[in-house]
Formats: structure tokens, sequence, C-alpha cells
């Protein structure tokens, strides 16, 4: 298997040691001698912080240290991933806090132990003495004090094009909804950890446990830490899921750091379930007040989108992403002359929230979905209608908008929004569908379908890089600053490898996730890494293969245009089954002292870089049919259709895989998944006893429909990215397919659907 | 007496560790530790088989699945001193002679992982199922295999990569 490893489904190079127990996980690392930290968080949403005894703890027989913020007057607070944003510098986390307490779960102080156990023991011997206040829990209320002089609305974010006013004054019709996305998250089910080393002798502090972005968080550490990034290096183990929640720089990565600058001891972190749902990222919470003006034919004139997005106490590394990436990426398929979106950047008494797998699009494919319906229903026109009269057309691409999502202006760069709807609709049979659902119904069943459409973004840019090299054995190695997180990154890179050079992919060696072996890398997130990391070794593998046919052409007196690579061996193109030379060889050959070298540069190894101007956008939409159980609200889904455009699948069944577990996700944030808090803000789901994540008994069969119709015009693979695709657009799907099984166009205004929710609204209907 | 006082001495009394013998995968592993120990712990830090993996440690999601006397349970919902005597089996020991064993070979072949953290647990939960009933009907393994959590897959591929082990194995038999 050489030549055509790019588009088959090879099974995963990371899957033997994840079979046979033998994976490294961050937890499953150990040093000699090492501490191990425990948190003690903040149990009141909203605190002045009078004074913290630690006593009680420090006298605990194998208890080392106990800090509060006073011990770490040096470490400021958390940065910006993306660097400084002036307005939003006062509000940053500090790492321990200092005289408030935000959020239930908030670091207040960390105690370092020779044993887990005994760390447990000692940090529920500290003792926090408060003052509450009363806590902000909605985006949407009134504004609060976030400390002298600042407000609790952090900021506004807004964008927009055309003449709003103009468009809504000339509307036939002007469709208004009100609706909320709920507080969910990405929830891997490895917790996150951490692992502060100090090595002395050679002055080198590692972090052992990143993830994600392992690349900027080195830069953003050594900043805060004053120390080269030379002297600093991050260590990815195997990652058991990110989905954008893991890997941002939290207030215990610095910790640990600190404690193994300040101990010259190894600390061990290693985080517990009920600290994850208090303490990692929460996502999602948005309330929009959303209008669209329309013309007598359907036509979108104008949307004016207003939104709260609940950051919860703290802006985090993402800053204002979700809330930008929602003005910039909700007009979604469809043309527009106007559109105006303005967002309250909100701080409340919560979690802090940042990105979760498609951040912007989940919420916004829901709310501008919930409007098309909406409108439909207002107009009395079918909702595939009332769509296919406002998508951009395939002839329109690339399609440019005067907005901007992740600092890049929005191009569509291909797509057949139509034909693909197409598809789906043809797969599930639509009008058949609606023939036998509208019979059910009228036999008393609460049965309904519905569809979604969305566009998806993915290979943010700008720059990515990879090495490629090859030992005298014949070995591969691809050295990348991309990051794994359990999606097939390395199987992905050595397909990709495999397919240009011409040898086994079996036989490459993927690294990922070490800033000790690659200056640069911008990790995984956005759906980037197959669409900029890909390029980047197919760049370097292309480098890689022509100095191996220089060399070879020289020893086999030919051009080296007549020569190829098959399975590592080199050959003939005319003269396949004739005379070859391996490029472990080759490698040979370019050893430092070789007199065949003859003046390049020594070993068969090779830089590539990939630059992107743009974003890649893929496409898709999603088909739900659902059942309502009148008695207890619960849903049944009984078909799901999910068309994806993909561009050019490396792996099929590694996309299938993204598109499949990316959906049960969704179904979770669509049904079941919510962050609820009391009134007084005390978090409510803390265990998986309340936090409830779909498992197979809800989940469905699902249809998925990869296309490859439209190539991405923008990298010579053609390809764009798979992560986010599933996920997106499951809650506008379904709360589509609710509305119609009960029978009232805009009935779901709110996510998660729970069958408590579900069961009001049947028993608000029946009055 | 105060809180924190009642509190040290609790600890004192815990802090008195045990001799015991675990027996898993067929070793015996001789260990020392408080009876506090969850069977868990004390597989990865006292046997170091961190192939068990805590995903909750409540007992919910399923990731530190383990079989004691061929039954599936939660690895984090027991003390070590309480599996004394019985015959434990991890993912360590699912490969025999160096050849993977029919569902590891599926798992692989029909995608059912990705980040591979629940991975083990659903390995062993599978294994305790065919082993207990290898023609177990599609109903009946859906309904096992809906006690573990996976965040990745979507759980088709696992329920492909079950089915196809479980064939493998009745064809092999």
């Amino acid at each position: 298997m050489t030549k055509d490893a790019i588009g088959q489904s090879l099974t995963r190079l990371e899957d033997p040691p994840l079979v046979t127990g033998r994976g490294r996980f961050i937890a499953d690392v150990s040093f000699p001698h090492q501490l191990h930290m425990r948190v003690v968080r903040s149990s009141n949403a909203h605190a002045r912080l009078l004074s913290i005894n630690t006593d009680a703890a420090r006298a605990l027989r194998g208890v080392h240290a106990v800090w509060t913020a006073h011990d770490i007057p040096e470490i400021g607070p958390i940065d910006f991933r993306e660097g400084k944003i002036e307005k939003l510098e006062p509000y940053r986390q500090p790492v321990l806090a200092r005289d408030m307490l935000r959020y239930v779960g908030e670091p207040a102080a960390v105690v370092f132990a020779s044993d887990a156990y005994i760390a447990e023991d000692a940090a529920d011997l500290v003792e926090i003495d408060v003052e509450p206040l009363p806590a902000i829990v909605d985006a949407d209320a009134q504004p609060g004090i976030f400390a002298p002089g600042l407000s609790t609305e952090a900021a506004i974010v807004n964008q927009g094009f055309g003449d709003i006013e103009a468009a809504f004054a000339q509307a036939h019709a002007i469709v208004e909804i009100d609706v909320k996305v709920g507080r969910h998250s990405g929830v891997p089910l490895e917790t996150r950890g951490a692992i502060g080393r100090y090595d002395a002798a050679r002055d080198m502090l590692e972090l052992h446990g990143a993830a994600k972005v392992p690349h900027k968080n080195r830069e953003s550490l050594a900043r805060l830490f004053g120390r080269g990034t030379t002297g600093l290096h991050l260590i990815e183990y195997h990652v058991g899921g990110g989905f954008g929640i893991r890997g941002e720089i939290y207030p215990e990565d610095i910790l640990v750091l600190a404690a193994a600058l300040r101990f010259v001891r190894p600390v061990k972190w290693i985080e517990d379930r009920r600290e994850h749902l208090i303490a990692a990222n929460q996502s999602r919470e948005q309330r929009h007040k959303i209008r669209a003006a329309v013309d007598k034919d359907g036509v979108l004139l104008g949307i004016d989108n207003e939104f709260w997005h609940d950051q919860g106490a703290y802006p985090r590394t993402h800053a204002m992403r979700v809330a930008e990436t929602t003005c910039g990426i909700l007009p979604g398929p469809y043309k527009l002359a106007a559109y105006r979106a303005l967002g309250h950047y909100a701080l409340t008494n919560k979690t802090p929230a940042a990105t979760y797998r498609a951040p912007g699009r989940y919420e916004t494919n829901f709310v501008r979905e919930r409007l098309l319906d909406a409108i439909a229903a207002r107009l009395d026109m079918s909702r595939v209608e009332l769509r296919k009269r406002n998508l951009i057309r395939k002839d329109e691409m690339p399609y440019a908008r005067p907005l901007c999502v992740l600092e890049d202006d929005v191009s569509y760069d291909s797509g057949d929004y139509a034909g693909l709807l197409d598809k789906s609709l043809d797969r599930i049979g639509w009008d058949a569908l609606q023939d036998s659902l509208k019979a059910r119904r009228a036999r008393g069943e609460l049965v309904g379908a519905g569809l979604a459409l969305f566009v998806e973004k993915s290979g943010l840019g700008p720059t990515d890089g990879a090495h490629v090299r090859v030992d005298t054995k014949g070995a591969v190695e691809v050295i990348t600053g991309g990051a794994s997180v359990g999606q097939g990154f390395e199987t992905v890179m050595a397909q990709v490898c495999a397919e240009t050079l011409g040898t086994p992919y079996r036989t490459i060696r993927v690294i990922h996730g070490r800033t000790d072996r690659i200056d640069f890398g911008i990790g995984a997130h956005a759906s980037r890494a197959t669409v900029m990391t890909a390029n980047a070794v197919r760049a370097a593998a292309l480098n890689v293969r022509a100095k191996a046919l220089a060399v070879a052409a020289e020893l086999m007196q030919c051009e080296p245009d007549a020569l190829d690579i098959a399975d590592g061996q080199i050959m003939r193109r005319d003269a396949p089954g004739g005379a070859s030379i391996s490029l472990g060889q080759i490698a040979g050959h370019l050893r430092p002292a070789s007199p065949t070298r003859r003046g390049r540069d020594p070993g068969l190894a090779c830089d590539g870089w990939f630059d992107s101007d743009h974003q890649t956008y893929p496409y898709g939409n999603q088909i739900a049919v659902v059942a309502i159980d009148r008695e207890t609200g619960a849903v049944k889904i009984e078909r799901y259709v999910i068309a994806y455009d993909i561009g050019r699948a490396i792996n099929p069944m590694l996309v299938r895989g993204q598109i499949l577990g990316g959906f049960v996700q969704g179904l979770g944030g669509a049904l079941y998944e919510e962050f609820t808090y009391s009134a007084e803000g005390e978090p409510l789901a803390v265990t998986f006893a309340d936090y409830l994540m779909p498992t197979l008994s809800e989940t469905p069969d699902v249809e998925v429909i990869l296309a490859e119709d439209a190539p991405s015009t923008r990298n010579p693979l053609g390809i764009k990215g798979a992560g986010e695709s599933g996920i997106a657009a499951v809650g506008a799907a379904i709360a589509s397919a609710l509305d119609d099984a009960l029978g009232v166009s805009g009935a779901i205004r709110q996510l998660p659907v729970t069958p408590q929710r579900l069961k009001r609204i049947l028993d608000e209907l029946r009055k | 007496m105060k809180r924190q006082d009642m509190k040290r001495q609790d600890m004192k009394r815990q802090d008195m560790k045990q001799d015991l013998t675990l027996q898993v995968n067929g070793i015996g592993y001789d260990i020392s530790v408080e009876p506090r120990k969850t069977l868990a712990d004390a597989l990865r830090d006292e046997c170091g088989l961190t192939g068990t993996h805590l995903g909750c440690e409540h007992g919910v999601c399923g990731a530190c699945t383990i079989l004691a006397d061929g039954a599936p349970i939660r690895a984090c919902l027991m003390f070590a001193v309480q599996a004394e005597d019985m015959a434990l089996r991890t993912v360590e020991g699912l490969a025999q002679g160096g050849q993977w064993s029919p569902l590891q070979k599926a798992f692989v072949e029909h995608h059912g992982l990705q980040c591979g953290y629940c991975t083990p647990g659903f390995l062993m939960l599978a294994t305790g199922a065919l082993e207990d009933n290898p023609d177990i009907s599609d109903a009946d393994l859906r309904d096992v295999l809906s006690s573990n959590l996976c965040r990745c897959t979507g759980y088709e591929n696992i329920v492909k990569a079950v089915r196809a082990a479980a064939a493998d194995m009745g064809a092999s038999s």
C-alpha cells in the first residue's frame, strides 16, 4: 500500500497500544519524588474572600506545602491565546483567587502532598472565610459590577453589512423569534491532568500532559514565567478526547509549573470528575432575539441578530472568539442583503465558558434555522422551498461576505448547497415521508421531520510546517507541530506522506505535540489539522522525494523524471521490475561522510511549509425524523441523515467516525446535557448522574452521505475539515422535527429539549 | 471534639496499610495498601496496570470496567482489600501469547475507538458479555453496551466491532 494511500479507509496507526492497555495518558505518567497537587475550590458563586486558614492542612503528615494567592505574588493572571486585548485585561482570571470568589469551582488554594489521597484529605482541612454576595446567573439580567469601575457586561461585539433599516422598512413581513441554547460542553472521558517538572541540571521547565495547542501555550507560559521558549517544553501523551475544551491554559497548568520551579520536584495534578464539571470550560449558553425581513416570496432581505453570550465568571484564553464567531457565521448558506449582529459579552457567576466543538455554529445553526422555519410558517411555504429560494448558488462561488470569523474575512471557497440538499431529500424520501408522517399524526402519533442546513469552517491558517526524514533503514519519521486528541491524526498524516513519498504508511512514525522536536505548530483546533498540517506534510514529503530522486538519478545514471518510488524502492518508471535502490540506501549516500553526497546537505530530510490565505468552508445538511412520547416527554429519533461535503476525504472511515461521534455529542446538547445552576449560582450538574451524556440506548442509527463534490480550491489536496460537521446542526434539525411532531411552528425555543421541558410544552399545548 | 480533630483521627486509622495479594491476569501481585484504596487505584498505582482508566470515579462511565471472577465490575466502586480472593482480568490480559483477542482485532478493524480512553472498559465489558452468552441477541447486546460511556465514536462502530468479534468467536469455536 503506497501509491493510493489517500482516499483509503485504512486502519489506524494509533490503535495497537490503545486496545492492549499500553496507551500512556497523563495519569499513567509518574516521575520519582513527585508531589501530588489538589486544588481547594470556592463553594460560593460570588463572595468577598476574607481569609483562608491553612494551618490544619499544613499540619497533616505528608503535606509538603499549601499555597494561597499570597504565596505566588509573581504569577499574573492567565493571558489570551492570540495576544493582548486591552479592554478585557482587567477581567482576566487570577491563578488563585485574591480577594473575590466569582464562581463555584474557582481555585482558591492549593495543597501539595506526597500522595494523592493525602492531598485530598488536606484540601478538606483548608477553611475559607467569606462574605457572600448576590450572584448573577443570567447573561440577559441587568449587568452588575465585576470590580470597581468594571461592568459585568465586559464587551459588546458587533458585525454587519448593508442597510438594515432599509431592509426592514421595505419588508413584506418581519418575523421575530427569541430562542436559547443551553450550557453544555465537551466533557471528554479523560479528565484534565498535568505534570510540571523542572530539570535544574539543564535549567529546563517541562509541562507534561499538553494537548491541542502546545506551541502556542509554550509562548504564553514562557511569557508568564519570564523564560525563553528554548527553556520550556510541552509534551503531549495520549489524550482522552479534546473537543476544544482540553489543552487551553488553565490555572492548574500554571500551578504545577510554578510549584515544580519552587520545590524542584515534579508536581502531578489529575482532575476528578466533579472538578471537571465545575472547572473546565463550559460552552454554548446564548440567548438570541433575532428578526428577519423578507419579501412576499420569502427572499431574505435582512437579519437583525441581538444576543446575550453567557461567558461565566471570567474570559478565558479564547477571549471573545465564540461571540465573534457567532456574529460572523450566523448567515450560513443563505444570501442576505443586510445583516446586523450585536452581542452582549456578559460575565455571570458561573464556570467560565469557551469553545466546544463547532463553537458559534451549533448555536447559530439552531438560531438561524429556527428563524427560517418561523418564516416558512408565516408565509405558509414549505420549509424546503423557503431554504432553496435563499441558498447561495454553486455558480456564485467563491462567495465573500463582509464578515469576519477568527480574524479571517469570510469567503466560502466552493459548494453546491442545493445539490447536497437534494441528495438528502432523496435519501430520506422527503415527499413520501411527509405523507406518511401526516397519516401517523392523524392517528394520534406525535411524529415529525425537520431539516437544517449549515456551512462549516475549517483549516484555519495562516501557516504550518512539517519535517520529514528517512533513516538509513528506510524508516520514515514525520515531525509536525500538530496535536492528537484522538481523531486519528497520525494515520492521516502517514497516509498523505505515504502517497506523496511512495512508502508504506504502516512504517511511518508521526510526531506531534512536542515542542522539543519542532519549533512551530498550531496544534489541533478549528478543524485545521488535516487541511493545514497534511498539506505541510505533503510539501515536506515532496521535497524529500525530490532530494532522493536527484541522488538516485546520479547513481542510476538517468534523469530524476525517469524514476518513481513505490514501497520505499526507487526504480525506473519504464522498468518497474528492474534494478532498484531503497530510500534507506539513499539516506546512506547522504550521510555526512559519504562521498556520493556531493555537497548536498547531509541527511535524507526536508522541511515543508503550507500557507493559506483563507479558511475553507465545508457544508452539509441534517434531517431528523422524531417521535415524541406524549406521557413522558421522551424523544425517539426514528431516522437521521447527515450529508456532508468534505472536498476530499483522506480516510473516509475516519471522516465517518468524526461525523458519528460529533452527532452523538450534538444529540446530547439537543436533548439531555445541560449545566444547570440554582438561582444562587450553585452548579446542579456535578456528576454523571446529573450531567446526562447519551449512551448507546439513546443513539439512533445515522445515515451518512459523504460527498466530495466541491473540493477546496485553497489547497493542493482539495481537502476541507471533518471534525465539527456531525455536531453542527443537530440541535437545529431536531428542533425543527419536534415542531413538526407537535404541529406547532416555534414550539421549541430552547435547547436542550429535556423530557421535562417537552412535557411542559405538551401540557401548555393541551390547554 | 472539633471537626478537624475528628477528621485527623479518621485519617490516622485509614493510614494503616494492609498486605494482600491481587490475582490479576493469572499473576499474583503482593501489595500493601490502605483499606480505603480503590481497586482501580491499586491496579494502576501498585500493580502498574494503567490500562484500566478512571473516567468518573462514581461508577457511571464504565472506563474502569474489569472482570472479577468472570463478571464485569466497576473497579472504582470496590476497595482493593475486597478483591483479594477474586480472579481479576484487565485489558492487559486480553492478548494471549502475543495474539490479540477477536474483540481487540475487531475494534481496530471497525474503527471502534478514537481517543481510546473508554476502550479498555468497553473491551472488558464486551469480553464478559460474550463469554457469558456467545449468542447474545442484538437487543441484549445494546443493553449491555449502554452501561459504558464513549464520547468520541458515537457507539455505532463499537456495536459493529462487538458483533464482528462474536461472529469470529462463534466461527472459531
